[in-house]
């Protein structure tokens, strides 16, 4: 007999996500069923705005991949006006989204990943010297004495027997799903304490150039933050935050990362992986990818200068890149079959975002509701499609991406993650290659972050201080109509901005985002989403009021629901008008 | 379940000492602004208290408050959630999910009744019953209301769940509105910003928890010790501004040294906020440091005032100023914004009778 599983709140995620998955007599997951349950508007909001002030606006679709809706925006205003930036905003930009992968992985990883693998009770049952001699054999950290693991313990002890459990209250400890022994525990749980430590320090990258984080500050036209390095100048010694002092905080920070992701969070995911190999043979979304492209070192309009590159993999073949073009009304759709809105011509189309519609049409049942209606629309998340196929995008997107047009340093790191784990490159076609991808894309582009430094501090020091270009900054040097589109790779996947400017204001506003990728619902041929698609490939729960294995796999995507789900319009009127130009 | 501990007994196992709890405190106490002497009162009652228990309900929100409190420094979110409270519920950091965690929300309201924190980050979806956001299967509306119910306080983290925030801006399509809107018989510190200066959220939080009582309040309802000054009041390119040393443009001779960005739109006259003292992450820089002028974003209705670019003299909708005008003509139209700050900041104070 069939039973439908619940869950949610998914918690230790961005946003609202819902998930009700069926299970035969085994436990088996045979059906599961992905619901965004929340919006906004805000594109809505931003109709009859400044462009240059959009920005501000979209970024605040998301606070925890925070900047990418903000890059997306200024590079879609940019791209609108044709507006060239200074090759210093292009690598202070560079700086600010490698900055922003690396702090949102280990985040990810340890933060809203772990406890899907880590058990924080077994932990008590280690032994420090063993888990300082395990830590030692991994990694050359120097957190790793029996003292500190001792000490790391204690607090653990005294905070469970404390009985508030606080955040952990409730868990699934003791679930024969969790396998690591007690020493690994142990050190998982020290360095999730660590990683809110670290990432704390190095957040102030974005601090400096964009002053505060989260939602650092952005500009259109190049960055909005002067190099002051002149001591001399006039103003005295402190002028802005980008001056010498400033750009040393950015190197410290730089190198900080890079040591963390090699001595900890890399090690931690290949220890933690080979614990779990059975995860690496579960959980494939639907075997195609898509990737928009990002890094560039000469700007946006080279795409040989990007370190992502743009293409889509069809059914594992790595061998065939297929080239994606964001204009092109027959690649790019979204379908609403599944979601709680309507289209003109019939909830059956498929729409390109130039001309997509937004009008909300709730017809899910009435709050409060045990169980949604899947045969119906269950969802505020659309179905983008591209040419018809349902596409993963994200870390393993992008790393799959690089290993096909053969990235050496990805070739090797893949390499070498796959063969300590002794496991062929199929592997990582799983929720557990999915969580390894995200670690070894953090490695490389960790790598290219001092590049990137590098460079500026030589164009700084040739005399280069440009970082704002002030040509099309006014209003009245637009043209009277003008439309562009601005993408980019955020950390959660593929993402890209569509603006239309008319009179100097935007007349229309449109995202097609990573999470909506992944966590769509159904499409008009009844395809599942990516999420839908992973849980139904080899999960059976343990315990279904324990759905340990659920998780699993939908953290393994990083979901970011808020992002996911920011369209409305409910007075049913037409958004996008848009042509392809 | 074993013996529940106070704080005082878990920071003795912890090795921290009296010592130690009167120096936490005693920061408390210094970016609270409170008298020296309240040190030792408040590690008295850090001593005593079994740890807090805080609720934390996310609602119409992007998590940019969640991330903005991992970032504080002092006390530090690990520090938090060991010693200080007891995170009863909050979605984006609790272990489980489903069942488990509404589970969980249910135990903490029913064992801690009538003295639980409940903390809101963005604001509540009204139309059509509220439909557009929903948790659980239930609206954020229900579930505010149920959770208030036995609270002791309320805290609205960000300026969505302050003052209705983005979702609120034109058209507000949802019918979002502030939790003010909706929980009238409870006390409510807003705690506003976008998002809120981590210091500012951890600060209060701690407050609350070590004094049991609300902190002095202006009239918007922020700490005044957050809240009591304009970022123009403090800022350390406030001596440009009198001097009438402008940023013309984002990348002049005046904005790579540091001039005052009133021209190019900085909303920090008319915005009351601890950007420029506190600093962010860590007091590394703060917006302004950085380049870009201030958007205003802790004042209600931010995103509608009519332009971020726009200086201030017709930030809302009165005579259109020319950029780039006389940097006597801004210095004029600055002192007056600058006054009317002034006078509301009076007006705040005289409020609460001082």
């Amino acid at each position: 007999m069939n039973e439908r599983i619940v869950v949610d709140p998914i918690t230790r995620i961005e946003g609202h996500l819902r998930i009700e998955a069926e299970t035969g007599s085994d436990g088996s997951i045979t059906g599961a069923y992905s619901s965004g349950t929340m919006v906004r508007g805000i594109e809505l909001i931003l109709k009859g705005r400044d462009p240059r002030e959009a920005w501000a606006f979209a970024q605040r679709i998301c606070g925890v991949c925070t900047l990418v809706h903000g890059i997306a925006s200024v590079r879609a205003v940019e791209n609108a006006l044709d507006y060239k930036i200074p090759p210093n905003a292009q690598l202070i930009r560079n700086l600010m989204i490698a900055a922003q992968y690396v702090h949102d992985h280990v985040m990810h990883f340890y933060h809203l990943h772990a406890l899907d693998w880590v058990d924080v009770v077994s932990a008590l049952k280690a032994d420090p010297a063993a888990t300082s001699q395990l830590a030692q054999s991994i990694s050359s950290w120097p957190k790793s004495s029996p003292g500190y693991f001792a000490d790391t313990q204690k607090k653990l002890k005294n905070f469970v027997e404390s009985g508030q459990l606080g955040i952990f209250a409730n868990g699934f400890w003791g679930n024969p799903g969790f396998k690591l022994p007690p020493e690994a525990n142990l050190m998982a749980v020290a360095h999730y304490l660590e990683a809110l430590a670290w990432q704390r320090e190095v957040v102030k990258l974005h601090t400096i150039f964009g002053g505060k984080n989260p939602h650092p500050n952005f500009l259109v036209g190049g960055a909005p933050s002067p190099i002051s390095v002149d001591s001399t100048a006039s103003s005295g010694v402190s002028a802005t935050a980008v001056n010498m002092t400033g750009l040393g905080q950015v190197k410290t920070v730089i190198d900080s990362m890079k040591t963390f992701v090699e001595q900890v969070y890399l090690p931690d995911t290949l220890a933690i992986a080979s614990f779990y190999k059975d995860w690496f043979a579960r959980g494939e979304g639907v075997g195609n990818f898509l990737t928009f492209g990002d890094f560039p070192e000469k700007g946006m309009d080279d795409p040989s200068s990007w370190l992502i590159p743009s293409g889509a993999i069809l059914g594992r073949d790595l061998n065939t890149i297929h080239p994606v073009d964001l204009n092109d009304p027959e690649q790019i759709q979204e379908f609403v079959s599944h979601s709680w809105y309507d289209y003109s011509a019939g909830k059956d189309r498929g729409l390109h975002p130039y001309e997509g519609e937004t009008n909300l049409d709730y017809t899910g049942p009435k709050p409060p509701y045990e169980q949604l209606d899947v045969e119906q629309s269950y969802s505020w998340l659309k179905s983008p499609r591209w040419k018809g196929n349902v596409m993963e995008v994200g870390p393993l997107a992008r790393v799959l991406m690089l290993y096909a047009k053969g990235h050496e340093p990805t070739k090797e790191l893949a390499g070498m993650a796959l063969s300590k784990l002794d496991l062929p490159l199929e592997a990582m076609f799983s929720t557990m290659g999915r969580t390894a991808a995200r670690t070894l894309e953090s490695k490389i582009i960790v790598d290219q972050m001092s590049t990137w430094y590098d460079n500026l501090i030589a164009n700084i020091r040739g005399g280069d201080l440009a970082v704002h270009n002030e040509d099309k900054w006014e209003p009245s040097s637009w043209p009277k109509e003008a439309r562009g589109v601005g993408f980019m790779e955020a950390p959660r996947g593929a993402l890209a901005h569509w603006v239309v400017i008319k009179d100097g204001k935007i007349d229309n506003y449109q995202a097609v985002v990573p999470s909506t990728w992944n966590a769509g619902p159904r499409d008009a041929q009844g395809q599942p989403g990516p999420y839908e698609a992973a849980l139904m490939d080899r999960h059976t729960l343990y315990d279904p009021k324990q759905p340990l294995e659920i998780q699993r796999t939908i953290h393994s995507f990083d979901p970011c629901i808020a992002c996911a789900v920011h369209v409305v319009d409910p007075d049913g009127e037409e958004l996008m008008k848009i042509q392809v130009r | 379940m074993s013996e529940q501990e106070t704080i005082g007994e878990l920071l003795v196992k912890r090795g921290i000492s009296r010592r130690a709890l009167l120096k936490y405190a005693g920061y408390l106490a210094s970016v609270m602004a409170l008298p020296p002497t309240s040190s030792t009162a408040m590690a008295q009652a850090l001593a005593n208290a079994r740890r807090q228990s805080v609720i934390w309900l996310s609602f119409q929100e992007c998590t940019g408050c969640t991330e903005s409190l991992t970032r504080s420094f002092s006390p530090t979110i690990e520090d938090m959630i060991f010693d200080l409270i007891s995170l009863d519920y909050h979605e984006t950091l609790q272990a489980v999910s489903g069942y488990a965690a509404e589970e969980a929300r249910m135990q903490a309201m029913k064992e801690n009744k009538g003295k639980y924190v409940v903390v809101v980050d963005g604001s509540v979806s009204t139309k059509d019953g509220g439909v557009y956001s929903a948790n659980a299967g239930k609206t954020n509306l229900e579930t505010l209301q149920e959770t208030a119910k036995d609270a002791l306080a309320l805290i609205s983290v960000g300026t969505c769940a302050a003052f209705g925030g983005i979702p609120h801006a034109k058209p507000n399509p949802t019918g979002a509105v502030p939790v003010s809107d909706i929980i009238t018989d409870k006390p409510i510190i807003n705690i506003p910003g976008c998002p809120p200066i981590a210091e500012a959220i951890a600060g209060t939080v701690a407050y609350l928890v070590t004094f049991g009582k609300i902190p002095e309040l202006d009239h918007l309802g922020r700490p005044k010790a957050f809240f009591g000054d304009t970022i123009h009041d403090r800022c350390y390119r406030r001596p440009f501004y009198d001097k009438g040393l402008f940023a013309k443009s984002f990348d002049d001779e005046g904005a790579r040294n540091g001039w005052c960005l009133y021209e190019v739109g900085c909303k920090g006259p008319v915005t009351y906020n601890a950007c420029a003292t506190l600093k962010w992450n860590g007091g590394v820089s703060f917006p302004i440091q950085s380049g870009h002028g201030c958007l205003g974003c802790s004042e209600p209705d931010f995103w509608d005032r009519g332009g971020f670019y726009k200086p201030l003299s017709s930030w809302t909708g009165g005579n259109a100023a020319i950029i780039g005008g006389a940097a006597a003509a801004g210095a004029v139209v600055g002192a007056a914004s600058a006054l009317l700050a002034r006078r509301r900041k009076a007006s705040a104070s005289g409020e609460k009778g001082s």
